[in-house]
């Protein structure tokens, strides 16, 4: 019996089935792949091998990873760690959430459309936004998207970047505006705040031409943004869109973008109960303001509340289904199909199972373990910790004093003993280049926090 | 008989009640701490409800109740490929070294899950006829945009900007038209012949200056392996124009054809449905792309390279088309697919194109044809799918929906319906490799027994589903549209 006889149920039957359609043998049924299309000899690739040895094999070659929280991780930028209850996995492994499709039949899919339309509806209370789709690849994708649906509704083609918002965030944005001839204008930030720049956005502004200003709230550096609503009423005045990037567990303790002007808001989902996975899957939030034109340009799947065509029960369905490609075809407002809904789900179920309560105590815990780990960095004397003046959130910047290592040199030194932190700011900013970058969240306990500085104070 | 589960369940926001908690998050390290931020940034309201974790268990189990999966039951939704997901890859994906690595921890800490990324990656451009593979795609449609972005800066940078037209055939999914125009292509609409196949009279009057390249899925939806595949490909590079697979059927070519030999410079593949991922409910999935070496350059970045013994992501391609995501593509479902395909191996991966073609002409043949007729090459033999039209049932008041409602009746999960465009009352059926023939029987027979009921039997199905039809018109309806708890409260 073949290894993987168990996969492939028909093997045995094969001959019986053949013989009742009339036919000889399997290859009959590829007689019309034209010879020379056709493969000569046997694929070079790995297998077959039995589930015990697969097993053994994957334990072997990861072995040796240092991953946390064995090896202390105080790396952030977009993907961070955090504690991630245990009935999350628990949800999320229910084999009728994780290996179903698409709910193209929705009376035999509430499940998937009850538990998504919980998770927009989470996304809105938790923004105060009006519209949230069920979900995009992760945060650049929605941030890319956020600026594509608000050069279709401006009919404009520039768009204002904080210089501050995270660089992959920056780059995804560029690589998907290029070929609608889109054109991004950075935003610099204060070099001691900071925070962006209002007035250089002031002038950014004075062209008649600006699509969208994208902030981050907090920023790349954790660092909050003082005048998000001077920004917001900016582009107002000028006929922009206003989009926020956020991450969402700081919303527990800053005001909701909705209520300071966002017109889209779009984030990372991965610190709401989704494991770090080496960058994915994670999960991009996208909600929207506005009216129904508005919420017609949105990119993606949303899920919408009906009733039984009787008019007595209720009941979830797709909708707007218009706005997509199956439908849409070119003209449709975005090709994304597949998303991350299984995510989404992760997602609503920790932001059900924390609750307002747990909600707020969770942001406060994590300034509180920033704002300690941030101090006990000044305090080996060889840092200067914050480095920037402004308010932060999670993440915080800091630099060596006087010698040493610092920038890539201090991350590499860190790593080697075993404590991923320390994040070089000079892959992203020539001008950060002595600038080091740490991200505290509530899952780092005291030990954690012990490794780091004595690591600290030995390289 | 079938009876799916049926809760009367409310939604969060109605169970919840002041004063409980599902999670305790951890005491904070050190003392309090006030922002120093404006009073205007500092939250005030916060309306989440607020429940025990068993009430969110509960809830959330019960929902998982009223849904079908690919573990309850065959899924054969076509060219979307729902086969059986083996509980080995989730097991392994669940790993604590992959779930807790961080994208930016050093690569020399990560050098196991690196290598067996770098196998996939391997495998996956031997399997493809590929040079280069990139895993970053988060899912097939973003695989198409990185693809077609390839295409576009490839031209420009050899100064062919008069390239702006993709071709794509009448039969292609509707992701392909809308990532040529999210890279800013004028989308050509092929039309399919009397075989169901790219009419490749009409493709010479369509093909000339402006070609940029053509988008094909082969086989392609109507499950036949597309006949004139090698005059197609030559056509289109003599005008300069480059070729894209869209790798959606590649189950049921695999170890039999490779893109890269029969013309393609470019393929995605989607992971969850060939390498069999769960899909979790409409994602995540993953779209790596394979390109020919010529195209290296434009590959998105970074590229994960393997120097000596060490693997390690290189940042600096001259010519790449940039960013596309965070991270390193949906590594969970990276390492699942390798999985799988070490399962395989190279005769198995053959025997899983046998076994999804044999099914899928095996059920075709057990329909029957006064209800269910084909449209097109009857000569053919289907690939992994096919597609039926219900058009013959529509003289008693029945159409490719009722047909579907009263599937759903049966604890079947129907085929795509109305797709693709170009057959009337379509039913797309792919039952892939991991049904069993007692399955297949049972489908067809469903099916058929279905086809012979009246209009005035089939009106009140769906009935043993969690909801009886609902009303799709009224929900998209904007004086109705309900996407929020608080646009319910409205």
């Amino acid at each position: 019996m073949k290894k993987y006889s168990h996969l492939l149920p028909n093997d045995k039957y094969l001959n019986q089935m053949l013989t009742s359609m009339g036919i000889s043998s399997v290859d009959e049924l590829f007689t019309d792949i034209p010879h020379e299309a056709r493969l000569k000899g046997k694929l070079n690739v790995s297998g077959p091998m039995g589930q015990m040895e697969i097993e053994r094999k994957f334990r072997d070659a990861l072995s040796t990873d240092k991953v946390h929280p064995s090896s202390p991780c105080f790396l952030g930028g977009g993907i961070w760690p955090h504690y991630i209850p245990a009935a999350v996995n628990h949800i999320i492994s229910r084999s009728e959430f994780y290996t179903s499709y698409t709910s193209y039949q929705p009376e035999i899919s509430q499940g998937v459309l009850q538990a998504l339309f919980e998770y927009q509806s989470l996304i809105c209370e938790l923004g105060n936004m009006d519209a949230a789709n069920a979900s995009m690849y992760d945060w650049p994708t929605a941030a890319a998207e956020a600026v594509r649906m608000a050069m279709r509704i401006t009919k404009k083609r520039r768009v204002v970047v904080s210089a501050a918002s995270g660089f992959e965030r920056r780059k995804v944005i560029e690589t998907y505006i290029e070929p609608a001839g889109g054109k991004v204008v950075e935003l610099p930030f204060n070099a001691e705040t900071g925070e962006t720049e209002l007035h250089e956005a002031e002038m950014a502004l004075a062209e008649q031409d600006v699509a969208a200003i994208y902030i981050e709230q907090p920023n790349f550096f954790g660092v909050i943004e003082s005048r998000v609503r001077e920004f917001s009423e900016l582009a107002k005045r000028k006929g922009a869109l206003f989009i926020v990037g956020v991450e969402p567990t700081s919303l527990g303790i800053l005001e909701a973008p909705g209520n300071y002007g966002a017109d889209i808001m779009v984030g990372e989902g991965q610190p709401l109960g989704i494991s770090m996975s080496y960058g994915g899957p994670s999960l991009g939030i996208f909600a929207a303001k506005g009216d129904l034109n508005f919420i017609r340009q949105m990119p993606g799947r949303i899920i919408g509340l009906t009733s039984e065509k009787d008019g007595k029960g209720k009941g979830y369905v797709m909708v707007l289904q218009t706005r997509e490609q199956h439908i849409r075809r070119e003209k449709a407002t975005s090709n994304i199909c597949t998303n991350q809904a299984l995510m989404a789900i992760a997602a609503a179920s920790y932001i059900a199972l924390l609750g307002k309560e747990g909600f707020i105590r969770l942001a406060k815990t994590i300034v509180a373990n920033s704002h300690y780990v941030s101090k006990r960095i000044e305090e080996t004397g060889r840092y200067i910790s914050p480095f920037f003046t402004s308010e932060f959130y999670s993440d915080f910047a800091f630099a060596r004093k006087g010698e040493g290592p610092r920038g890539h040199e201090l991350f590499e030194k860190l790593a080697s003993k075993g404590v991923h932190a320390a994040l070089p700011l000079g892959w992203f900013y020539n001008e950060l280049k002595e600038v080091n970058m740490i991200s505290v969240t509530e899952a780092h306990n005291m030990r954690d926090v012990e490794l780091l500085t004595k690591a600290l104070l030995e390289v | 008989m079938f009876r799916q589960a049926k809760w009367d369940e409310g939604l969060l926001v109605e169970i919840g009640k002041e004063g409980r908690i599902g999670y305790v998050p951890p005491e904070p390290l050190g003392p309090d701490v006030q922002l120093r931020i404006p009073e205007h940034l500092v939250r005030k309201e916060l309306n989440l409800p607020s429940l025990t974790e068993a009430q969110v268990v509960r809830h959330f189990v019960r929902l998982s109740q009223m849904n079908y999966a690919v573990d309850l039951g065959i899924y054969p939704l076509g060219s979307c490929t729902m086969k059986f997901n083996p509980k080995l890859n989730d097991r392994i994906a669940n790993d604590e070294r992959v779930t807790n690595a961080h994208p930016y921890q050093h690569h020399s800490t990560v050098q196991g899950l690196l290598s067996l990324l770098y196998e996939l990656q391997t495998n996956l451009a031997e399997i493809t006829g590929m040079d280069e593979v990139s895993l970053l795609p988060a899912a097939g449609a973003h695989g198409e945009l990185v693809g077609v972005l390839m295409i576009r800066k490839y031209l420009q940078s050899r100064g062919q900007h008069e390239k702006n037209e993709i071709l794509i055939p009448d039969s292609a999914h509707g992701t392909n038209p809308a990532s040529a125009a999210m890279a800013d292509f004028d989308v050509i609409t092929v039309p399919s012949d009397e075989r169901g196949m790219v009419s490749f009279e009409d493709l010479k009057k369509l093909v000339g200056k402006k070609t940029a390249g053509m988008m094909m899925t082969v086989p392609n939806t109507l499950g036949l392996f597309e006949e004139d595949i090698l005059k197609i490909s030559k056509l289109i590079h003599e005008n300069g124009g480059l070729m894209y697979y869209d790798g959606a059927n590649m189950n049921a070519i695999l170890g039999r054809v490779r893109p890269g030999d029969i013309g393609f410079d470019i393929v995605h593949m989607n992971l969850h449905k060939t390498f069999s991922t769960p899909h979790g409910g409409g994602g995540p999935g993953s779209g790596p792309v394979g390109v020919k070496a010529f195209l290296r350059e434009y590959m998105p970045v970074p590229i994960l390279e393997k120097k000596g013994e060490s693997y390690s992501w290189r940042h600096d391609l001259p010519h790449t088309i940039g960013r596309i995501k965070e991270g390193y593509g949906n590594v969970g479902v990276l390492i699942r697919a390798l999985s799988y395909l070490l399962t395989l191996g190279p005769e198995g991966l053959v025997d899983v194109s046998s076994q999804s073609v044999v099914a899928s002409n095996y059920l075709l043949r057990k329909l029957e044809k006064q209800h269910y007729q084909l449209n097109h090459g009857q000569n053919y033999p289907r690939k992994h799918e096919f597609v039926v039209s219900a058009k013959p049932l529509t003289k008693n008041g029945v159409n490719a929906l009722r047909v579907a409602k009263a599937l759903l009746d049966e604890g079947l999960h129907p085929p795509t319906i109305y797709f693709p465009l170009i057959v009337d009352e379509a039913m797309m059926v792919e039952p892939t490799e991991s049904e069993p023939v007692e399955e297949l029987d049972r489908y067809a027979e469903a099916m058929n027994s279905i086809a012979r009921r009246s209009a005035e039997e089939l009106a009140s199905s769906p009935k043993n589903t969690s909801v009886k039809t609902l009303d799709e018109a009224k929900a998209s309806h904007p004086l109705t549209l309900r996407l929020t708890w608080r646009s319910q409260k409205k």
